[in-house]
Parts: structure tokens; sequence; C-alpha cells
């Protein structure tokens, strides 16, 4: 990734320096070649169409390419591979911690293998921050009420800069750390030494029965409460009649705020869970529903949501893009 | 240097605008929009100076990584009172309240602007915006940033948010009054004969800032208020422990925020308009083009906001039609610097210092516009967002750019407003000391940002400490050439030489009347009869009926 972003860069100031000697060369050539001299009058000259409409037009076809190459990067940045290691971060007031799916905890360091590609999901406790690695070119902001999600794929063994980039208060500057990048073997054994207490989603499951979440989220046909089993990463039909994705934010915000949108069939008896469960608990809790879907392993079409969904409604973008690309391929012939 | 000023003694009109009365109730209590010129010229010279301190003591922090100078917190306010000022305080007002106040009517061959005292509210606003911009700054200061983003600034820190949001809030109002009173002045007052085709680029370029400052503004102010709502009575807008959405704010700041950045670049490309065609003797080239661009600006600049929320949590796709909207508004811009460059093309160049300063800024508005492509290009803005690279490509357009055409333009019509000439040598040796300054202390800055050091650091890795004490240099010459203009210009009201009523032969109504004007601008209303900067041609542009 670093290398693409480095080559559209390089693109950029090989253009801009271009542009700036052009204009830098002319304005001083013409500043020389026509300065006031005795008996020198200057050539009036109004204006030329043509020109304007080369130099709008010229200009316009470079800023495309620009358009296009950057938002080609972007798009890639946005979506993560499926396979990627998952880990869990929460930024606060000024630190940076981690949560791994075996368990293992880092306060602001980040210990990744090289090779794999890293899927981080953060949010924020308190005000907005920023997560960002110079050397793997990715950044994104951290927000106090929705995950947000970056990833990259390491390929050096090293130790790089983890910044905070959003303004975040007193001791902005000091909300840094490590990205740790080791060799998977390394990192195996690294994962091996921490000493966890359990892994995020056993966690997780420790807390869904202490706070009671089982007593209505039960796999048996009489629960007060959808079933959560294979729920995650799925599609789940609203009162609304809606069709959403049951990703992080959506878990995140069912258990905040309960009332805002009732899955169908279900009364809204759900109690919030805002101030009772910190975004650490949180992570875990998703690690737990999240795993709820690994175990069972049900393939797409097989779902344990309570109402049948068509693959119609299911509002899935990459599809819809694919579609719109073999639309335009058909066209272009 | 002109020869006329040399071989023709001029001398002082016997009355004009500055001794028409005297005493402080003539100054405070005038409606006469040349001496309110006057007083946003002191205003915010203040301001820029105070602002200027700030520049230097962060400057001076940032000397070695471990910052020496002051704890954390301290630095976060100096540089959050650096941008409040600078911004709110003097490039906004800059050119609009201090040159188009006082030319723009004389410009359009009017007695004064549409609402002369709408205009002295303005500035007896702006004056009570400052006051509490002051008091929030003496009693403890604020360390949002100048951006206060939510819930940082709603909820988190203790400093006086809300009298320094009040302050922008009012000093925002004076903005909107005076860009009221430019619409209506040249929707109404114009000279017969002016028509809109005639209208000087300077003209064009405040008209087209006008819009934005009524029609943005507010939205600023609703920000602002909601802001103090929340931190005041825990309203919950921003703050999702309140209910609110952060991201929310930063969608309404960028909406007046970002077109404020046309507020401030604007009027100073009209300034930069009148020297470049004065200096080079020459029509303007693409009259038509350079006029359209500015409306294009202003239109193209409400649409473009969220190009400071890529990173932000904002969609893809709207992420997408975001940058793809800042390519466009990039367009005009490139179109007047090409028609910049053409004006002087077999043109009669002379180097006075409007014109030292008109091509720096033509220079550095060109690397600061470029330096905007990489910004907005998306997957590459993922990476410099944020870091010293935004602070460098902002400087650029406006000190690079903005500072270099005020400055330009208080020295092209310093003789039409004070009546006398500034020496010329050393206002040369500072154009040119800015520029070097200018350069030494920033560009060294888009490396940093590239390199990944972040903005708004008190302390910082060790390895971008080179280029951080390049850039101090940087700024203690840049001080030099801010310092030196108001010696010899305030040498000048004493000491200068009469500058008589037009000492660069230029074209334009300013230059048809005394200097300094008589109060009500002109003897006997000018008609106009010909296109705007028509030099070479020997036939007077302006008859006197």
């Amino acid at each position: 990734m670093a290398g693409q972003v480095d080559a559209l860069y390089l693109f950029l100031v090989l253009i801009s320096t271009f542009f700036s000697l052009l204009i830098a060369i002319l304005i001083l050539y013409f500043a020389i070649k026509y300065r006031k001299s005795e008996g020198r009058q200057a050539q009036q000259i109004h204006g030329s169409t043509l020109l304007e409409i080369v130099w709008t037009v010229i200009p316009l076809g470079i800023s495309m390419v620009i358009f296009v190459w950057g938002a080609a990067l972007y798009f890639h940045l946005q979506r993560p591979p499926a396979n990627a290691l998952q880990v869990y971060g929460v930024a606060k007031q000024w630190m940076w911690k981690f949560e791994y799916s075996a368990g293992q905890r880092e306060i602001n360091s980040l210990h990744v293998p090289t090779g794999t590609p890293v899927r981080v999901t953060l949010i924020s406790q308190d005000v907005i921050h920023s997560f960002f690695v110079p050397a793997f070119r990715i950044k994104t902001d951290v927000l106090p009420n929705r995950f947000m999600t970056t990833w990259f794929t390491a390929t050096t063994p090293g130790t790089y800069h983890l910044f905070c980039s959003q303004y975040c208060g007193t001791k902005h500057s000091g909300m840094v750390g490590d990205v740790v990048v080791m060799t998977p073997k390394d990192y195996a054994s690294w994962l091996e030494s921490g000493k966890a207490e359990g892994s995020l989603a056993s966690l997780g499951e420790k807390m869904f029965q202490q706070y009671g979440c089982t007593t209505c989220h039960r796999p048996d046909s009489g629960a007060r409460g959808p079933n959560l089993e294979g729920v995650y990463g799925r599609p789940v039909r609203m009162q609304d009649n809606r069709v959403v994705i049951a990703d992080d934010n959506y878990i995140r915000n069912h258990i905040l705020n309960p009332g805002t949108e009732i899955v169908n069939g279900f009364q809204p008896i759900m109690p919030t869970f805002r101030g009772v469960i910190n975004e650490e608990q949180m992570v875990q809790i998703i690690a737990y529903i999240k795993s709820l879907s690994e175990q069972t392993g049900q393939p797409l079409n097989n779902r344990s949501t309570p109402t049948d969904i068509r693959d119609t409604e299911v509002p899935n973008v990459q599809q819809q893009m694919q579609q719109d690309n073999q639309i335009q391929k058909s066209t272009g012939k | 240097m002109s020869t006329a000023t040399q071989t023709v003694t001029q001398v002082m009109p016997e009355k004009h605008y500055l001794n028409d009365n005297y005493g402080i109730r003539s100054w405070l209590l005038t409606k006469d929009h040349k001496r309110i010129a006057l007083l946003y010229l002191f205003s915010i010279t203040f301001f820029f100076f105070i602002g200027g301190i700030f520049a230097s003591l962060i400057r001076l922090h940032l000397l070695t990584p471990n910052g020496e100078l002051f704890q954390a917190d301290s630095y976060n306010k100096l540089f959050t009172l650096h941008g409040v000022n600078m911004i709110f305080f003097f490039l906004i007002p800059s050119v609009p309240a201090v040159l188009g106040n006082f030319i723009l009517p004389i410009m359009v061959g009017a007695k004064d602007l549409a609402f002369p005292k709408i205009n002295l509210l303005s500035w007896y606003i702006f004056i009570f915006g400052a006051t509490f911009s002051l008091i929030a700054m003496v009693s403890g200061g604020v360390d949002t940033g100048w951006t206060f983003y939510t819930p940082l600034s709603s909820g988190y820190v203790h400093t006086n948010v809300v009298t320094m949001a009040l302050g922008i809030l009012f000093a925002g109002f004076s903005s909107i009054f005076t860009g009221l009173n430019f619409i209506v002045t040249v929707h109404r007052m114009r000279a017969p004969g002016l028509t809109w085709g005639r209208l000087p680029l300077m003209v064009w370029a405040n008209y087209a800032a006008s819009l934005i400052m009524i029609l943005g503004t507010p939205v600023i102010a609703i920000t602002l208020i909601l802001l103090a709502l929340e931190r005041g009575f825990h309203i919950g807008v921003f703050d999702p422990k309140l209910g609110g959405d952060p991201v929310l704010f930063q969608h309404m700041f960028w909406f007046y925020s970002h077109p404020a950045v046309y507020i401030m670049i604007l009027p100073g490309m009209g300034v930069i308009s009148e020297i470049v065609t004065c200096f080079s003797r020459k029509r303007v080239f693409g009259y038509s083009f350079i006029a359209f661009s500015s409306i294009a600006i202003a239109v193209f600049g409400f649409v473009v906001w969220a190009h400071h929320m890529f990173v932000a949590g904002i969609s893809v796709y709207s992420a997408m039609v975001f940058s793809l909207l800042s390519y466009a508004v990039a367009i005009p811009s490139a179109v007047k610097v090409f028609n910049w460059t053409a004006t002087m093309y077999k043109g009669a160049v002379s180097f006075e210092t409007p014109m030292l300063y008109a091509m720096g800024f033509i220079g550095l508005f060109t690397i600061g516009g470029l330096t905007g492509l990489f910004l907005a290009a998306l997957g590459l803005d993922v990476h410099i967002h944020d870091t010293y690279f935004v602070v460098a490509h902002f400087h650029y357009v406006m000190v690079g750019g903005m500072v270099m055409a005020y400055l330009g333009g208080v020295h092209f019509w310093w003789p039409k407003m004070t009546g006398k000439l500034y020496p010329e040598a050393p206002a040369k040796l500072a154009a040119i000391v800015t520029f070097i300054g200018f350069n030494l202390t920033f560009f060294p800055q888009f490396i940093l940002g590239y390199m990944g050091m972040p903005r708004r650091y008190a302390i910082y890795a060790p390895e971008f400490q080179v280029l951080n004490v390049l850039s101090t240099a940087g700024a203690s010459i840049l001080a030099v050439g801010f310092l030196l203009p108001a010696l010899y210009l305030t040498w000048s009201l004493k000491f200068g030489q009469p500058a008589g009523d037009n000492p660069w032969e230029a074209k334009g109504l300013e230059w048809e009347t005394s200097s300094p004007p008589p109060t009500h601008n002109f003897h006997r209303t000018p008609v106009v009869t010909a296109e705007p900067y028509n030099y070479g041609s020997e036939e007077e542009a302006v008859v006197v009926s």
C-alpha cells in the first residue's frame, strides 16, 4: 500500500514541479524580456479564447487522472480483505489499548506479523482521536460513537510510529505508540508469551451471562429476544422492513440504544446498557457474538434470523458494483 | 518607479478626507468608508502582530523535539490563539474590510458605500467580538484548536471556549455587514457608464467574496451557538454521551470554514489582478475569464467542505463526490494564474514593490494550489491529512497567497490612502525578505508532513528536528519581512513625499481623484466611457461631466 500511495505522490510531485516551474519561468522570462525600458510600449492583447480553453481542459484532464487514481487507492483502503487478522483498539485521552482475539492486551503498542492483512477496528472512549501509522500510509479517525476500521499488510519487520493525528486535548502529542512488525514465527511466540486471561470471546461470554443477556437471547423458540447465533455479519430485518447487516456498529448500537431499531418479530423490551458497559467490554461482547457465528458456521443462505430475507433485499454493495461493471462492459462492447 | 514623481513636485491637496475634520469623535463616529477602512487597518494590524507573536513562540518551542519552552497545554493554547486571531480577526477582514472598504466605492465611482452607518456598525461589532476574543485570551486562553472539534470543545476542555466562540460569532456579523454593503453598492451605485463588463477585477473578486460572506457566515454562527448550548446547558447535539453526533459538527463547521478560505483568498486575487495589469502597462489578459472564475470559485466553494473529512467517517461514495468537486474548484484558480502570467506577456513590466509582492503571490499561490491537489486525492489524503503537509499547504495559500496580496495591495494603494509615498528601497527589500523567509519557513513543512509529523504536536519524534529548525530559522527571517513595512509605512506618514493623484500612472477611477481623496471621493460624478485597464490608449478613460 505504501508503495502505491508513494507512486501517486511522486506523480503529483512531478506534475506540481512542472507547473510551478512553468509559471515561475514564464513570469521571470516575461519580466525580464518585456521589462519597461525607454520607448518600450506594451502590446495590448485582450485575451484568447483558444488559450483559455487549452488551460482549462488540460488541468481538468490531469486532475481527473489524479482523482481516479486517488479514489481507487481509497476504495482499496476501505475494503479490508475477509481473511484479515482482527485486532480491536480502544482510544482514550491519552493512550491506545489493543485487544487480540486470543485475549492478549497491550497499551500503546501493537504487534503484528508480516505478510498477513491486519484489520484494526477502533473506537474512542471520549473525544475524537485518529489512528495514524505513517510508515503504512494509513489513517482513520477514531470516533466515540461508532467503530471505524482500517487495515494494512506489514512487509518488513521493525518498529514503526503510531501517532494520534486528531487533536485530542492536552497530551495529544503524547498519545503515541509503536507498531511492532514481526516475522510470523516471532509473532506466534509473542502471542504465546502474552498472559491472556482468556480469549476475547470467552471474556465476552462471561459478561453475556453476568448481565443476564442469556435470559432473552436464547436459541429456543420461546425466547423474548432474537437468537444471536449466526447473526454476526448477516442481514437482519427490522420492524419497519428495512434490512441491515449485523456488524460491529449494529451490535454496539443495539446494546446502547436498544429502542432505536427493533428486530422484526420482537418487542422493545431490552434495557439500555449505556453507562454500564464500557468500550473495552463492548469489544469483548462483540467478539463473543461473532464467535457464535463462527461456531455454527452456517452458510449464508441458511440463516437463523427470525424472518426469511430474500437475497434481492440484502444491501450488498460489492455485488451491486460487480453488476454495474458487467453492465458497463456489455454496453462498452 | 514612476519618473513623474521625481520630475514634477507633487503637492498634497488642500482639503481631503483626513483633514476634513479633526478629533477623536470625527473618527469614532465617522460614516466615511475611507476612515472606517483605516479604523479596520489599525485593528487588524494589531491582531496580525498578536497572531504573529503566537506564531513566533510556536516556532521557538518547536526548535527542540521535547519542547523545552512551554508545557503541552500552553503550546496548545498558542496554536489555537494563533489560528483564531489570524483567521477570524486578520485574514477574513484583511482585504475586504481594509482595502475593499477604502477602494471599492471609489472604484465604482460612488461617494460612499450603500449603507455608511452599517459600515461603521460593522467595525463596532468587529471590535466587540475582538474584545471577547481578547478577554478569552487574557483570562486563560483556549486550547481546542481553531477548529473547535467536538466533543473535545463541548465537553472535555476547561478553557474559555464559549467566550471565544462569541467573539468569532460577532466578528462574523461584522463580515456579513461588509458583504451586504459591497453587494448593494456594486448593484446600485456604479457610476454612469460603468457596466458589469467594465468593473475592475478587484470589484468582481470582492463581490464574489461578499456572496460567500452573507451566505456562509450564518452557518458558523449557528454552529457556534449550538456548541455553546451543548457546553453550557448540556443540550445534546454533538456529544455522543448526550445523544449527539460529533461528525455533524465537522459538517457544519466546514460548510462555513471551507468557503471562508475563499472569503480570504478571492479579494487577494482581486488585488493581484489590479497590480499585475498596472505594472505590466497592459490590459488584463482574459478579463471575463478572471471575473467569471471568481464567481465560479464562490459557487463551487460551497460544495467541497467534506474534503476536510475524508478520514472522519464519511461514506466512500460521498468522499468520492467531494474529491471530484474539489478538483472542479481548482480549475478556476488555475485559470486565474495562467491569465495573470499571460498579462505580463509583451507588456512593459516594471518592478515596483506591489509588483514584487504580486509576482511572489503568483509563485507561492501556485504551489499552494497544486499541493491542494495532493490533499484532494482520496488515497493520498489518508496519509497526509492532519500532518504538517496540510499546515504547509494552507500557509502557502493564506500567507504566501493572501498576506502577500494584502501587503501588495497596501503598498499599491498606500499613496492613495495617505497621499504619501513610502520609501521604495526598504519596501522592495521587505518584499524579497518576506518571500525568502516564507519559503524557508513553510517548504520544509511539506516534507515533514509526508514523513508523517502530525500537526498540533507540542513534542515530536527526534527525526523531525532538522526540518523544524530550518522552519524556525525561516520564521525569524519572515518576521523581519513583516516588521519592516510597519516601520517605513509609519515613517512615510510624516516624512514621505506627496504622492500625487496617480503615482503609478495606473488606470481606474481611484486614480482619477486626488490622493488622499476628498471626503466624497469625487468632486463631480465620474462617467466611464471605456473598458477597464485601457493601458496604451491615449484618450482619457474618464470624462468629467
